[in-house]
């Protein structure tokens, strides 16, 4: 027999807070996604340019980022950037930041492998009918690599939200610290972490069903 | 062997203009040089085909008078206007990227692979040159891609993607495309040659349609009885020069340059 008696009180008493918190880390990861694909497309056109110092600046960021871990990045940011005398930050934009610039630096990638496989053919009848280079980028290259990289959008998005669990590290009430305070107060340990956990699964995969739909409409080359 | 240095007599003879003109066009992709001095002039209304063995040069000339390839020695006139290059003190530059874009959207082309934008429909592929470069309003782009949808058979088709279409429609979608932003110009690489065998045609009498409407086109084909039929004038390539050139009929009966006889040997059945 287990040796523990569920209650399950608790967790319908803090049921608003606990939805607040997964609603928080939801906006944390959405919010960190935009961002880094901004950060993304950009380094990745920094890359396929042929400014060999830029190119090598934007490797050196994707590189550090992708060989640290993601709570040292955090702490590096909210603990590090006040003691270097930049204080403009609260912990929710901090932890913004640091997952931006994170998932930045993974975009980057998917972007530049995305643009790569870009076949030129669609470019040169972009130029053929006279547009422009920006024009070339923004009505065809651009979504294009959007439709063949979706997949990989959805799948950083999903990571992303899970990766937003690290910022209880720095009090962030997203929905690990809302669990673990809960678990303070009330000594429901199991009750805690397994709500927190089936509502990390659950909104994982309604991202992935909602993302799926997404690429169905937009799965339009073959 | 007629003297492929100098541009051919009729334009000098009438005095006017013509549409095109290209001097001594010298390409080399790295140390092999691929054209070794093309000329031609293509007059206004003129369906000019261009045929020669694979390797010739073809689609290289072509590329270039689009701008798709750079050229190291020579000069290409639309309307008498230089493309791609200015003499800009005694030195020869390529011009800016701007006025590039500009000088292609007076020319267009339709490629062997069709090259639709996979991500529009076919309505949209025909608009998107129409409001991004000639800055028409969508509701008047949208009225002439109709148009020249329904004029290539395709006015069902108009909200199907490129993998929703047969290679046939989508190479008719192509033409559409260049046709609708009247070019000076339009060129034809091989238009026909990734197409199945029973799609040739469609879009051979698309291409036949247009050449009828008095529209000026440089095409590329190994379609010799498409060529017999609708060129006015045939240019002969064989290893990055132009060896004979004259209309189908003269060219295809006695043909003077040995190179030419045995090119069209491979044709045989169509000329007898
Ligand atoms: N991008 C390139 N780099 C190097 N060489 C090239 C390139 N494109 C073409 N060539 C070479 O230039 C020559 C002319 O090629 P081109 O494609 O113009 O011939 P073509 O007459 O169109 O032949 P085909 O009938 O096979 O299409 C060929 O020897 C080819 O190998
Ligand atoms: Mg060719």
């Amino acid at each position: 027999m287990l040796a523990y008696n569920f209650n399950w009180d608790v967790i319908w008493r803090q049921w608003p807070t606990i939805i607040e918190a997964l609603l928080l880390g939801i906006g944390l990861a959405v919010a960190s996604l935009a961002i880094g694909c901004i950060i993304g497309i950009l380094c990745a056109f920094g890359r396929v340019s042929r400014h060999k110092w830029l190119d090598w600046a934007i490797w050196s960021y994707v590189e550090f980022i992708r060989n640290t871990p993601l709570l040292l990045l955090i702490f590096f940011v909210y603990f590090g950037l006040p003691q270097m005398g930049i204080r403009a930050f609260d912990k929710i934009e901090s932890f913004i930041l640091t997952l931006s610039l994170y998932a930045g630096a993974y975009m980057c990638e998917v972007f530049r492998a995305g643009l790569a496989s870009i076949p030129n053919q669609y470019v040169e009848a972009a130029k053929a009918i006279g547009l422009r280079p920006w024009q070339r980028q923004l009505y065809v290259v651009l979504p294009v690599m959007f439709r063949i990289t979706l997949p990989s959008i959805s799948n950083t998005l999903i990571s992303l939200f899970k990766d937003t669990s690290l910022a209880a590290a720095i009090a962030v009430p997203e929905l690990t610290f809302t669990a673990r305070q809960i678990n303070a107060n009330t000594f429901r340990v199991m009750e805690a972490w397994l709500t927190a956990s089936a509502l990390y699964l659950a909104t994982s995969y309604a991202i992935a069903w909602v993302l799926r739909l997404v690429e169905r409409r937009y799965s339009v080359i073959r | 062997m007629q003297n492929h240095m100098k541009p051919n007599a009729t334009s000098a003879a009438t005095g006017a203009m013509p549409l095109l003109r290209a001097v001594d066009v010298h390409k080399s992709y790295d140390r092999l040089e691929v054209l070794k001095g093309i000329s031609m002039d293509v007059e206004q209304g003129e369906v000019l085909a261009l045929i020669g063995a694979s390797g010739s040069g073809k689609t290289t000339f072509l590329r270039c008078i689009n701008l798709l390839e750079e050229f190291q020695q020579g000069e290409i006139d639309l309307d008498g206007e230089p493309i791609g290059y200015r003499m800009t003190g005694g030195r020869r530059r390529k011009i800016p990227e701007a006025a590039l874009s500009a000088q292609r959207a007076r020319i267009g082309m339709v490629f062997q692979s069709f090259n639709l934008f996979p991500h529009m429909t076919a309505e949209q592929n025909v608009m998107l040159g129409l409001t991004k470069v000639r800055g028409k309003p969508a509701a008047e782009a949208r009225d002439i891609a109709r148009h020249w949808l329904e004029r290539v058979g395709l006015a069902e088709r108009r909200g199907h993607y490129p993998f929703q279409l047969s290679g046939g429609q989508q190479q008719r979608v192509a033409i559409a495309r260049a046709v609708a932003m009247e070019p000076r110009l339009v060129l034809f690489d091989e238009v026909t040659s990734a197409l199945d065998p029973e799609l040739v045609a469609e879009v051979l009498g698309v291409m036949q349609d247009l050449a009828r409407s008095g529209m000026t086109m440089i095409v590329v084909s190994h379609e010799m009885l498409f060529v017999r039929e609708v060129a006015s004038r045939v240019v002969f390539m064989d290893g990055g020069h132009v060896v004979a050139q004259g209309p189908p009929q003269e060219l295809f009966r006695d043909p003077e340059s040995e190179r030419l006889r045995s090119f069209l040997g491979r044709f045989h059945g169509v000329f007898s």
